[in-house]
């Protein structure tokens, strides 16, 4: 009550301001007909006036001004104007006019004006039809202030049933349309007529220039009072073929304060008149081939989250954590991701984005937004067009070479180049500080001594396989009994064999001069002692066995003769192989 | 005699000898490509929990560790040194800088600091969440370096595979789990790693990188004692073993200065790592080794004769001092209460310590001791491979095995008291199953090899081949040596040639020990039984990933702040309440608001609605912790005055009878009532309890019955379903109807899981009678609906 009365003195201070200061008429035009049409059924009011202007005077005119009591001109949102073209059933809006601010003089002080221009000046005796939409937030105010959560939402709206305007108005009328639900009280002049959830007031004539006439409407509200107190947008360019788009929402419910207690139980029970206020989800309606879509907040996803789409348009239900009620805020982010090729086009060799500026949730209010567009790195040239008062869309012109794409996967590919050249440079460089230090000495003699080992141990294998080569011979004696030709196999080895153990003995030499490998030493020096032990005992087998065939001996007898060295040849070959694996290992 | 198979053919000289050092080249870069897939595996085994659930830190201590991280990516490491966090403890606060184990939040930040001034804009919270599998492929490759000092490169690798999805080590480092566990278990392995390394080769440069490692350990966790009692017990295992070596000295004695020194670095440790009895042992045997160290060296230069003199003049002289030395510190050691050892540590000592007198530390599930079932779950096959691991480990033992054995069994201990330190069993276990493992397959595919026609690798094969074959004497297929056997053998190999092999191989092995009695000889089995160990083997390794898989996927990824159960119909329903509830504080209160709860939530409060909580998980003050468990367990009227006393302005608890939540405040609530009343003894555990028996229903006793916790859990419960049927105690509830009247409900989640109320504020006195103050009431109501109903007149 105490605030209603505040507005009440408020307006009455303006009429008395409008009273004192009623400016001359500005020029000859008057009004020859305005409706007006105020639709409330959201929380944003919108009013659609149409205007039907005439030129009195003797002189043409160029533009035509529109006046909004301050009061409600802080809550404008949006504004726009379009000529009427066409009568009757035929109209068809047209081109839309120019609207800015403007600040005639003589003027009362109270009141904001936008002048709108004219394609062409209006000739004298001409008429011209205009419609205006304007929305205003904010404006819907609850009354009570708070309310508990069984008790309904009521707001009050505030305008003029006169229309408040610089000209004379001839005819006019105002319909309020108010939301589906009870009308508490509303003010009541003459003509008024209360039609369902509908309220008319008029048809007025002829009333001189700023004639006020203040009304309140008092009426059940219960739809979302969503307020975005702030929202930033983020939207980043990929030239690989992605617009990423992120929101961040900081939520509150502008609806009457929410006081005493939240009960789930009475809410579950009965939703509909024990959370009557409270708004569960809101919607988005993104463009469509939106992809990626994302809702989380600070502390991690929103699971409560639907998506529709078809080729039009995706629309995605959010629903916060928990129930907005009066005053309870939340905060949120939203993000998709959209093909380039929808939102940024090429012309004249400049890019630009052409995206919309606000925000996609359907009867959200916002309060703050900001807009970063964040443009791939190599962009020149900037340039940005925003007209979104009139349109909402803006417009980021920007140059960008396709080349300067690969700049990161390059860098990318750069980096890992220079790891590997590096690894492969510290693997080849002797980094060792002095070559005379002992440890640096020690350590080329060992690789020597490595070296010479591994030389060792290669001739031992050849010996080994040629020992193989022996035992071949034998088994083709066995199959073909031809004793010559597993003699000259025999010869063949032994030469091979001598050559190997030529090979062995400056290897073996230098072993034993060279000091670090000492303890390795004995281990080859075994090794060499084992193998030709095994050679001369192969030997023996082999001539044993040869001998045998050239007496035709017969098989068991010639197995009973050679076992005893058989099994010493067995054993010495293990012995090998495991003195092999012994200095493999060092 | 001569070997008969035709394919036997003797590779020739330059192939034997190029594929040896060809193999060589190739197993090294074979092993590195393994290791390198092992990692994969064990960072992408872990991400189930983001995968099925999302990218978000879990449990309760993780988002203490988050918060701090936040702090200090935000604020840096000054700061945070020097941060006194006012949001915790009130009116008491908390020095975090000076009570934290820095270790895993100094890790991520510098990764989070280094990723983002690579211009990779990764946020915080995802460098926490993967920090935890990040460094468990670490732990696997720390894993693989230790156990390849012990057993080499082969045993190595299985032990890196099995730890990398060991489900011990995975309930604690799934994406999400950013808990000191997840650094401190590749810190623990690589420290071991760097003090056998250091055993092994006797250079300091690997006993100074062991120092840091230490270091490193002592940031990230408490389980650091464990190594500092486990290292010095090894080192004293050595020189009664008469094992003593100057490698050991190395290892040790850089390990204790150097580690003492740093440790006492961390703020949170300082002068502990001098002055707490769980470093003791390590300067007790700083001491012996120094001893030995110079009887060694005194042996060295004295004749014998002259040494047994100096020994028993040492040994008589030293014992008098010892005894002196041993019963001062047993004086100052008794003269403290505990004995000079933290709670935990006694708990770890005497498993009945803490349930007789520290109810805090026994109210936490994790400080239980495990079940059986809770070993197969969390080690699986491995509790049957540890065995034959430990077997492997002593032929032949070595320094490096005999600690890995000291190992296993410490830690076996430890983990039958806590369930906690399950996670310490879990990469011995890893390592000794992995060298069961490997001793195994390396004994049974030798034996297939030697065995298995048809492949000949290289000469040595073919020989030992060709030796087992012709030792039998009846054998088949040695045709052309014995000619009259011919038809008879050939016909019998031909009718039943796998059985009869096996019938001959079994008795070659069991008959004759083979002429050279090496060891090897030994260990080769029957080429069927090989295939089928191998075989049962590879089957067992199979039930174990399948286990691990399954454990990863379905026991141990969920977050626990989101549940999850599957509806009829196959739908998924997401119980996400905590966080509606903390999303509901952080937005819908006033920042310095006091929120009361029981400590479990205290972490999660702070980090995620941001508000002042009394008490959290750093369960630092009993007394303060017993002040809520009083006020929970005390009447409505002296709950609000002790809740008022402390600023409190919200009462969270938290409720699961709605949904069938087992781990709620009620089922908690025996354990208030016992931390409460160990301090204030008021409130007494009978008084609770009807004949032994805690129930809610109409039994239940009338103290619990109107004490706060019942009331704010009960409240208006009975009108969900007209019965008040508790779903998680599955009964009906003792007192439904009840009115609250210092205390409003203001937020209940959707399932009920979270009940937050609000304290009354006090009632204006009223002077005179209540009479008045009711007209005066009911006028000022009058003037509301008054002014209500028609503000525009």
């Amino acid at each position: 009550m105490g605030l209603g009365l505040g507005v009440m003195r408020t307006i009455e201070f303006l009429l008395l301001i409008i009273a004192i200061l009623s400016a001359p008429v500005l020029s000859d035009l008057i009004l020859s007909k305005v409706e007006r049409r105020i639709d409330l059924t959201s929380q944003i009011a919108r009013i659609a006036s149409t205007i039907k202007a005439e030129n009195d005077g003797s002189s043409s005119v160029s533009e035509i001004l529109l006046s909004i009591p301050e009061v409600q001109a802080k809550n404008l949102a949006y504004l726009t104007a379009k000529l009427v073209e066409g009568k009757g059933k035929a109209k068809t809006s047209g081109v839309a006019l120019a609207v800015e601010p403007a600040n005639p003089k003589g003027m009362p002080p109270a009141l904001s004006f936008y002048t709108m221009i004219l394609p062409k000046p209006l000739a004298n005796g001409d008429s011209v039809t205009l419609d205006v939409l304007a929305a205003f937030t904010h404006s819907l105010r609850p009354f009570p202030e708070k309310i508990t959560q069984a008790d309904i939402q009521l707001v009050v709206f505030q305008d003029t049933a006169h229309y408040l305007s610089p000209y004379p108005v001839k005819v006019q009328s105002l319909t309020l349309k108010l939301p589906d639900a009870r009308i508490e009280s509303y003010t009541k002049l003459e003509n008024t007529k209360g039609l369902g959830s509908e309220i008319k007031y008029g048809p007025y004539e002829n009333l001189p220039p700023f004639s006020y006439s203040p009304v309140a409407i008092h009426f059940e509200a219960n739809q979302a009072f969503a307020v975005a107190r702030e929202l930033v947008r983020e939207i980043e360019i990929s030239h690989w073929g992605n617009v990423q788009v992120t929101e961040h929402y900081d939520i509150v419910h502008g609806g009457a304060m929410s006081k005493g207690e939240f009960s789930r139980l009475d809410y579950q029970s009965k939703p509909q008149i024990r959370g009557a206020s409270a708004f569960k989800h809101l919607v988005a309606k993104l463009p469509p081939r939106a992809h990626s879509i994302y809702y989380r907040d600070a502390i991690g996803n929103i699971s409560t989250s639907h998506v529709r789409g078809d080729s039009k348009k995706t629309e995605i239900l959010i629903e916060p954590r928990y129930p907005l009620f009066g005053g309870w805020k939340t905060a949120f982010t939203i993000g998709y991701g959209l093909p380039l090729q929808d939102f940024v086009f090429e012309s004249e060799g400049k890019r630009f984005l052409n995206f919309s500026f606000g925000s996609p949730m359907h009867d959200l209010v916002t309060d703050s937004i900001t807009l970063k567009v964040v443009l791939p790195e190599g962009s020149k040239y900037l340039s940005v067009s925003t007209p979104f008062v009139v349109q909402q869309e803006e417009e980021v012109y920007y140059q960008f070479n396709a080349l300067a794409m690969l700049m990161e996967p390059f860098m990318l590919i750069t980096g890992i180049f220079f790891l590997f050249v590096t690894c492969i440079i510290y693997v080849h460089v002797d980094l060792s500080i002095s070559k005379s230090s002992a440890s640096y000495l020690a350590k080329l003699q060992w690789d020597d001594v490595r070296a010479t080992v591994q030389q060792i141990q290669n001739t031992v294998n050849q010996c080994l396989s040629t020992h193989e080569k022996l035992e071949a011979s034998l088994r083709d004696l066995s199959r073909t009994g031809d004793v010559q030709a597993c003699k000259a196999a025999r010869k063949a080895t032994d030469g091979l064999l001598k050559e190997l153990s030529k090979e062995l003995k400056p290897l073996i030499s230098f072993l034993q001069s060279s000091p670090p490998a000492a303890h390795i030493l004995p281990k080859v020096e075994e090794l060499v002692a084992k193998e030709r032990e095994l050679q001369e005992r192969l030997m023996a087998k082999h001539s044993t066995i040869v001998d045998s065939y050239e007496k035709k001996l017969g098989g068991r007898e010639t197995e009973n003769r050679v076992a005893s060295v058989q099994q010493k040849i067995v054993a010495l070959r293990q012995d090998i192989e495991d003195l092999m694996e012994y200095i493999d290992e060092i | 005699m001569a070997s008969p198979e035709s394919a036997v053919n003797g590779p020739t000289m330059t192939a034997g000898a190029a594929s040896k050092s060809l193999r060589n080249a190739f197993g090294g870069v074979i092993a590195f490509i393994i290791l390198v897939l092992i990692g994969v595996l064990a960072f992408s085994i872990r991400l189930f929990s983001v995968i099925k659930y999302e990218s978000v830190i879990h449990e309760f201590d993780p988002y203490f560790n988050y918060r701090v991280t936040q702090f200090l990516s935000k604020n840096g490491i000054y700061d945070f040194w020097n941060w006194f966090d006012d949001r915790t403890w009130y009116p008491l606060g908390r020095v975090i800088g000076g009570t934290v184990y820095p270790g895993l939040t100094l890790t991520a930040g510098t990764i989070w600091k280094v990723v983002n001034s690579l211009n990779i804009p990764l946020s915080v919270e995802t460098v926490c969440v993967f920090t935890a599998p990040i460094f468990s492929a670490f732990a696997s490759w720390a894993a693989y370096l230790l156990t390849k000092e012990v057993k080499g490169p082969g045993a190595g690798l299985t032990a890196a595979a099995l730890l990398a999805m060991v489900p011990s080590y995975i309930s604690r480092s799934v994406a999400g789990s950013y808990d000191n566990e997840a650094v401190a278990i590749f810190a623990l392995v690589f420290t071991f790693y760097l003090y056998i390394k250091t055993l092994n080769t006797g250079s300091l440069f690997y006993a100074t990188l062991n120092a840091l490692a230490y270091f490193y350990m002592v940031c990230s966790w408490g389980g650091y004692t464990f190594i500092i009692n486990l290292i010095p017990m090894h080192v004293l295992l050595c020189i009664v073993t008469g094992r003593y070596s100057s490698r050991l000295y190395i290892a040790y004695a850089p390990l204790v200065v150097l580690g003492t020194l740093l440790a006492s670095l961390v703020p949170v440790v300082g002068f502990n790592a001098v002055l707490t009895s769980e470093h003791f042992a390590s300067f007790l045997v700083f001491i012996i080794i120094h001893v030995v160290a110079l009887a060694y060296y005194i042996k060295g230069i004295l004749s014998p004769k002259m040494f047994k003199v100096a020994v028993t003049l040492v040994v008589s002289v030293g014992l008098a001092v010892c005894c002196a030395v041993i019963a001062i510190l047993i004086a100052v050691v008794a003269s403290s209460p505990t004995k000079g050892w933290s709670g935990r540590s006694l708990t770890l000592l005497d498993p009945t310590y803490a349930s007789k007198y520290i109810p805090i530390i026994a109210s936490v599930s994790e400080h239980q001791p495990p079940t059986w079932p809770s070993y197969f779950m969390d080690i699986n096959v491995l509790a049957f491979l540890v065995p034959a691991g430990i077997i492997a480990c002593f032929m032949p033992l070595t320094d490096s095995s005999s600690f890995v054995i000291l190992y296993i069994v410490t830690s076996v201990y430890f983990s039958g008291v806590m369930v906690r330190l399950m996670l310490v069993l879990a990469p011995a276990a890893c390592i000794l199953s992995g060298i069961a493992l490997s001793e195994a397959f390396n004994v049974l595919t030798r034996s297939i090899k030697f065995q298995l026609p048809g492949i000949a690798g290289n000469p040595s094969i073919a020989v030992r081949m060709w030796r087992i074959m012709s030792t039998s004497k009846e054998n088949g297929s040695s045709t052309v040596v014995a000619p009259n056997d011919i038809p008879k053998t050939e016909e019998a190999a031909k009718e039943k040639p796998a059985k009869k092999n096996r019938k001959k191989e079994k008795e070659n092995v069991e008959k004759k020990p083979t002429p050279s009695k090496t060891e090897k000889r030994l260990l080769v089995l029957p080429l069927e039984a090989s295939v089928i160990a191998v075989l049962l083997l590879v089957l067992l390794g199979a039930f174990y990933v399948v286990h691990c898989v399954w454990a990863a996927a379905e026991a141990y990824s969920a977050p626990s702040i989101v549940l999850t159960s599957h509806s009829n119909d196959g739908g998924l329903h997401v119980f996400d309440d905590f966080r509606e509830a903390y999303s509901w504080l952080s937005h819908n209160t006033d920042v310095d608001d006091k929120v009361a709860s029981w400590w479990d939530y205290g972490y999660q409060t702070t980090a995620m609605a941001n508000r002042t909580v009394l008490v959290d998980n750093n369960t630092w003050n009993n007394t303060h912790i017993a002040t809520v468990g009083t006020a929970m367990s005390s009447p409505e009227k002296q709950a609000w005055e002790i809740f008022h006393s402390l600023d409190v302005k919200y009462v969270l608890v938290v409720f699961g009878g709605v949904v069938g939540y087992p781990s709620d405040d009620i089922n908690k609530f025996l354990w208030m009532v016992r931390i409460g009343g160990g301090v204030f003894p008021h409130i007494k555990e009978p008084d609770y309890l009807r004949d032994g028996q805690y129930r809610i229903d109409a039994q239940a006793t009338p103290t619990m019955l109107n004490c706060l916790m019942y009331k704010l859990s009960y409240f208006r419960f009975v009108e969900t379903d007209g019965k008040g049927f508790d779903r998680v105690r599955r009964t009906e509830i003792g007192k439904k109807h009840f009115k609250l009247t210092h205390f409003e409900e203001v937020f209940t989640t959707h399932h009920w899981m979270v009940r937050i109320y609000k304290l009354k504020p006090q009632r204006n006195r009223i002077r005179g009678k209540t009479k008045k103050s009711k007209s005066s009431r009911s006028v000022s109501s009058k003037r509301d609906v008054r002014g209500k109903r028609n503000p525009w007149h």
